[in-house]
């Protein structure tokens, strides 16, 4: 079988476009999960805070903390984690204020994603990469 | 794994009437994430602790769901408001159905 230079480039784009592809998968599971607590509603910047480290040495376990005065749930979302759904905390009653802290876990460098839904039914979304050293996945 | 779970909780003792204090949690537990494979290469299914909520005098102050990309010994940080003298409970869900409860109280000068 001959390939000419026109199947041969065909070929290739195709290969490359599948090695692309599980990077893609990913993005968009956590687009996916987005949307999932959003309802595809848009996202505001600014009235939600994600303190997260800039370089996390152990992918295991990485302080973050989210805060957004007037929220009523939060989800956190790692887009780089195979399974991008991270925490939702919904706030009751008689929470102090509408922050936490947890450890969380992730597989490599990435961003993490905190989207908060307000008492007024808008979201608010803040993200922040985190350069991770070593993958909390086992493997 | 419902053996070797350990809750523990930071409550302060005392507070002012509608003060806002601050709690931490820990729970020991593995929280194996499914991910991970053992020596063989099979796939450990997961098995971690999927809800936790917090109340107070049965009102609800926090409850978080949880997924595998939690850290082992799941630790939390966050406020809650006291209105009067009472009990927090505390109330961890696990996959396997065990349910780890922890409780304090706290009294309003």
């Amino acid at each position: 079988m001959n390939f000419t230079r026109r199947d041969a480039l065909v070929i290739g784009a195709g290969a490359f476009t599948a090695a692309l592809l599980p990077i893609q998968a990913f993005a968009s599971l956590a687009d996916d999960a987005e949307a999932a607590f959003t309802g595809g509603a848009a996202t505001t910047d600014g009235g939600i805070e994600l303190t997260a480290p800039e370089i996390a040495e152990n992918g295991n376990t990485v302080p973050v903390a989210v805060s957004a005065p007037g929220a009523v749930s939060i989800i956190l979302i790692a887009a780089g984690n195979p399974n991008p759904d991270v925490a939702t905390f919904n706030f009751g009653p008689l929470s102090g204020s509408q922050s936490a802290s947890t450890r969380i876990r992730l597989a490599g460098t990435q961003d993490v994603v905190a989207i908060a839904k307000m008492a007024d039914g808008s979201f608010a979304r803040a993200a922040s990469t985190v350069k991770v050293t070593i993958g909390g996945c086992g493997g | 794994m419902a053996s070797g779970v350990k809750p523990r909780v930071k409550v302060p003792k005392t507070a002012a009437a509608g003060e806002t204090i601050t709690i931490k949690t820990l729970i020991s537990h593995k929280m194996e994430s499914g991910q991970r494979k053992d020596s063989d290469g099979n796939l450990i299914p997961q098995s971690i602790i999927n809800t936790f909520t917090c109340d107070f005098n049965g009102q609800n102050v926090i409850s978080v769901e949880l997924h595998g990309a939690i850290s082992t010994n799941p630790y939390f940080q966050f406020e809650a408001t006291v209105p009067e003298s009472g009990d927090f409970t505390f109330t961890w869900n696990d996959d396997d159905g065990s349910t780890y409860t922890d409780t304090k109280s706290i009294a309003v000068s």
